[in-house]
């Protein structure tokens, strides 16, 4: 299954297919994502919901956007990026809210969500995705270009904006938030 | 000496961070080919053309490129110097900075300054080899923030002691990256337990212990791990481990120190006989 781009810049023309192209996908589909994510790990996650707390104006619009939970290694001469895999999602739990109210509409990581997460997707409608993890070489190749956003300080934590495609990922938990780890969690 | 040092010291950092270790590849092999479940072998699939795909592009095979931790092994017939060792640990900071890998640190309270500061260096006396022998680890932090260490009784039974190990492996979950290795080291003081456990993943994933006994309870671990369901990215199937080694030293008669040290499937590390050290004495 191929989920066509899905980003704010395009969400006025494609809304209808794009907002139930997220909905419709059930946990434990594999699909090949195309289109734009931006990066932000754990101290841009602190960063953007301090900013959000204190009702100041974000660095990025978060309306409509993936977020992918990663921190690249540096680019190596003549390529797009370094390895770009997903690292652990749990450690971002406690800032998942803010983040939905700010209109982000999936998440991409690895790993198991909080239950008060799982309420959350389900109540936002958005979704969670598991990119192939530890396999930073392999996603690397489908990522066509990088562009620093904002926290440029924090290094390998900046957010970037990525465009890829054909990008691996599985649902882990969908809109109705259904989730394939089920069974591992209490 | 420095340039000789470099052209030892940044092969091995590149080996390191852009190879998958044999072993570890033959033991990912062969779970891929005895898997039946779709999703598991898919992942399994996915593990396997990364590693390719890092190697033949000399790009390091996980972003996590660990906080490198260094493993100096001085045999019966060397000595080092304060100087070498500081030189080594440089060398591996440039070869990592000029590899694009990751700044490896930050300061830990204020979480600022990335750099490529901080590796972990470990001196080593083995009177039993000759030579002076160097192993870089990237030990990525998805799996070490899931170690885990117990201070047990020292009248514990063995039973006890593997429900702590399986269910350590269960609570790491989909999150540290399986297929695991699971690193063990039992005896010793709390810290020497958790250093035994993380010289443990150093062993040959792929050989037998040589001691019968650490040899059956390593056995006998990885079938219950392996029972436990989790399997590769968390997607099910029967292997959520490639292997268990047990790493064990003399205690004190009052305990029983257990630690876990995990790793990911990706399991990183390259060791090379150093040519070019000489003591500067």
């Amino acid at each position: 299954m191929e989920l066509g781009v899905y980003n704010s810049e395009m969400r006025k023309r494609t809304n209808t297919i794009k907002d139930n192209g997220l909905k419709k996908l059930k946990a434990g589909e594999e699909i090949l994502f195309s289109g734009y994510v931006y990066t932000a790990r754990d101290q841009a996650h602190k960063k953007l919901v301090s900013s959000i707390k204190k009702s100041k104006k974000l660095p990025l619009d978060l309306n409509g956007q993936i977020i992918y939970y990663c921190g690249p290694t540096e680019t190596p001469k003549g390529k797009v990026i370094g390895s770009c895999g997903p690292t652990t999602s749990g450690r971002m739990d406690a800032f998942v809210e803010p983040l939905l109210k700010s209109g982000v509409v999936a998440m991409i990581g690895k790993g198991t969500r909080s239950k008060k997460v799982r309420e959350l997707i389900k109540k936002y409608k958005c979704v969670y995705f598991v990119a192939p993890s530890g396999c930073g070489a392999l996603l690397a190749e489908r990522v066509l270009s990088k562009e620093l956003v904002c926290y440029k300080e924090l290094g390998p934590e900046a957010v970037y904006k990525l465009k890829v495609t054909g990008f691996p990922l599985i649902v882990a938990i969908d809109s109705k938030g259904n989730n394939i780890y089920q069974h591992l969690q209490k | 000496m420095k340039n000789s040092l470099k052209c030892e010291i940044e092969p091995l950092v590149k080996e390191a961070n852009f190879s998958l270790r044999r072993d570890v590849l033959r033991l990912l092999n062969k779970a891929f080919f005895v898997e039946k479940n779709k999703k598991a072998k898919k992942a399994l699939s996915w593990i396997l053309e990364n590693a390719d795909i890092a190697k033949r592009q000399d790009l390091a095979i996980c972003q996590d490129t660990g906080l490198p931790i260094i493993f100096i092994e001085v045999g019966s017939n060397k000595s080092i110097s304060c100087l070498c060792v500081k030189k080594i640990e440089q060398e591996i900071s440039l070869a990592y900075r000029k590899n694009y890998l990751r700044p490896f640190s930050v300061s830990p309270i204020c979480r600022k300054t990335p750099s490529y500061e901080g590796a972990i260096t470990h001196v080593d006396f083995n009177p039993e080899k000759r030579g002076i022998r160097v192993t870089v680890f990237p030990k990525g932090f998805g799996s070490e923030n899931k170690s885990q260490l117990k201070m047990f009784n020292p009248t514990v039974g063995l039973k006890e002691i593997e429900d702590f190990i399986v269910e350590s492996v269960k609570r790491a979950g989909p999150e540290s990256c399986p297929p695991f290795v699971v690193g063990v080291g039992i005896g010793g003081t709390s810290d020497h337990a958790l250093l035994l456990a993380k010289k443990a993943l150093l062993e040959r994933v792929d050989l037998a212990n040589k001691d019968g006994l650490l040899n059956g309870l390593e056995k006998r671990l990885l079938k219950k791990i392996n029972a436990l369901g989790v399997g590769p990215m968390g997607l099910g199937g029967k292997c959520t481990a490639l292997a268990v080694k047990i790493k064990t030293a003399p205690t004190h008669i009052a305990g029983l120190p257990v630690a876990i040290n995990i790793s990911c499937h990706a399991l990183r590390s390259a060791t090379r006989e150093l040519k070019s050290v000489i003591d500067e004495k």
